[in-house]
């Protein structure tokens, strides 16, 4: 089935006031794909995230989301942000979090965010998936960096997406969890299209099938032509393939 | 607790019956509002609102003096008043965010000094001092009645709307994402605090009352796993400072609101150190 990209940027631009962050940004990511957006700190990747979930507006150019405008296709969108802003104190459990997910439904117990057992359910069923349903009952402030990471992703998927959405989903779990994601999010690429920002080439590069380089300008790769000269060219020398080397051999480089 | 128990038994001293009755129902909303506020961090918006408060009565005072305006109560002033300035306060806070601080603090002070300006217009002697600090001798049971009231709301709003503003307290960007209406929620909070400040004005005043929105709720954030515990607790702890600090006040015969405040702030004070400690030496 030829359906119709699930988001187009044309020409689009973004500054903080005055300071371009992105320029001319044009590029479309079909049905199913699995795509990483990579690139220096303050490149913009997620200043690109952002303009896709319509939090932030383009001053020029146009953003599509499954067809609409971003802020009218937010429900179809799965999200996980990065975990750092978190206050590490909230009294918050992380069923409580996972639950998020299940808000902006219609009805008198949307409207009120009343939590149904179908909710509950899907809440259950999403910290399964993630390896964490034993978890459910803790305040999410015990646990490690990568567990919350993992509860984060859970919450992206509770909202039942088509279109999911990762920033840094690897920054702090270890190779183990890492490899776990790496087939969860395989499986889940069946059924939705997976966009994530990664500083890991190596993590994904035998996942995606684009590399989408943003350093205020963007440049899309296909994984299969990647050299090493155009990684090069995007880290600047600082290179990561080698962690890549150490735990994904079968995902070699050109 | 002898005295407290002998003088609550007088007939004469009906006021402090209405006291302690409007301490401890308004420590439910205290509780509940407060988990909020703490969690949200806008304990600073809180108290901006609170001395705002000042100038809703002042004017209510004047209107019932000076204009003969009986139904013009000054409780129902800092009604007005609060909300009035949640609006505001709100609204700067969300539109002006890069000086949303030095906004805040100057709806504050113009709040206050509209309050004192009215006072001192108003024929005969207004004593500002009872309500900056609170005055049980002039609790009636019309405010206990209002105290009630307000409680009502504050609990069926916080409560039933409690997934939305749990969501929006901690990961605002998230909530709006799910189709939460992040400003609605975040005006809706700044109005239920502006209703909980309002309702312990005649017992610690406009000044003193932050402290029971805000240290009850952070008492609690250090024993609860999650907000609704933290609320429970709150309540609990508010209720508690309620009443030690009236019981001592009559016992050692001091001011209510200071004394109720000092047990509060000595409580927080304990719970804050014994838990670095503990972290220090576990």
């Amino acid at each position: 089935m030829a359906s119709e990209p699930v988001v187009t940027l044309k020409n689009v631009s973004f500054s903080y006031g005055g300071s371009p962050a992105l320029e001319g940004v044009s590029l479309s990511i079909a049905a199913r794909e699995a795509i990483c957006i990579v690139g220096p700190n303050g490149g913009g990747k997620t200043t690109l995230v952002k303009l896709i979930l319509g939090l932030l507006t383009p001053q020029q150019g146009e953003i599509r989301v499954f067809g609409q405008p971003p802020c009218r296709a937010r429900l179809r969108i799965g999200y996980m942000p990065q975990h750092a802003q978190y206050d590490p104190k909230f009294p918050v459990s992380v069923m409580d979090i996972v639950l998020m997910g299940r808000l902006g439904q219609a009805g008198l117990a949307g409207l009120m965010g009343w939590h149904r057992r179908a909710d509950r359910q899907a809440a259950y069923d999403a910290l399964t998936q993630v390896g964490m349903r034993e978890l459910a009952r803790r305040p999410f402030a015990s646990l490690s960096g990568g567990q919350r990471q993992r509860v984060l992703i859970a919450r992206a998927l509770c909202c039942n997406p088509d279109l999911l959405l990762l920033d840094e989903p690897t920054s702090n779990v270890d190779s183990l969890v890492e490899a776990r994601l790496l087939d969860l999010l395989r499986d889940l690429n069946k059924k939705m299209t997976i966009v994530m920002v990664s500083h890991d080439l190596g993590f994904v590069s035998g996942f995606v099938e684009r590399v989408i380089c943003v350093n205020r300008r963007v440049v899309t790769h296909r994984t299969s032509d990647m050299t090493g000269q155009t990684i090069h060219d995007l880290y600047g020398g600082e290179v990561r393939v080698v962690r890549h080397d150490e735990f994904l051999p079968e995902g070699h480089l050109h | 607790m002898i005295d407290l128990v002998d003088a609550l038994r007088n007939p004469a001293m009906a006021f402090l019956r209405y006291a302690i009755m409007a301490g401890l129902l308004a420590s439910i909303s205290l509780g509940i509002v407060g988990s909020y506020v703490v969690t949200r961090r806008i304990s600073y918006i809180a108290a901006a609102i609170s001395h705002c408060v000042l100038g809703g009565i002042g004017a209510a005072v004047y209107f019932k003096a000076a204009l003969g305006w009986q139904w013009c109560d000054p409780m129902l002033g800092a009604l007005v008043a609060a909300l009035l300035s949640a609006i505001i306060i709100g609204f700067v806070s969300l539109y002006a965010r890069q000086r949303e601080d030095t906004v805040i603090s100057s709806v504050w002070v113009i709040g206050m000094a509209i309050g004192l300006l009215f006072f001192a217009k108003t024929p005969g002697y207004v004593d500002p001092m009872s309500y900056l600090f609170g005055n049980i001798l002039l609790i009636s049971v019309q405010d206990v009645w209002l105290v009630a009231a307000m409680d009502v709301i504050a609990v069926v709003l916080g409560l039933g709307f409690y997934n939305k503003l749990l969501a929006v307290c901690f990961d605002e960007e998230f909530a709006e994402l799910r189709g939460v209406r992040v400003k609605f929620y975040y005006l809706l909070l700044l109005c239920l605090t502006a209703l909980t400040v309002v309702l312990l004005v005649r017992v610690v005043g406009i000044v003193l009352v932050i402290a029971l929105v805000t240290l009850p709720a952070a008492v609690a954030g250090h024993f609860a796993r999650q907000l609704w515990q933290m609320m429970a607790i709150a309540v609990l702890c508010c209720m508690a400072f309620v009443a030690a600090g009236m019981a001592t006040s009559i016992s050692a015969d001091l001011p209510t609101g200071p004394m109720i405040i000092l047990i509060a702030g000595a409580a927080y004070l304990l719970v804050a150190l014994t838990a670095r400690l503990r972290r220090r030496h576990g």
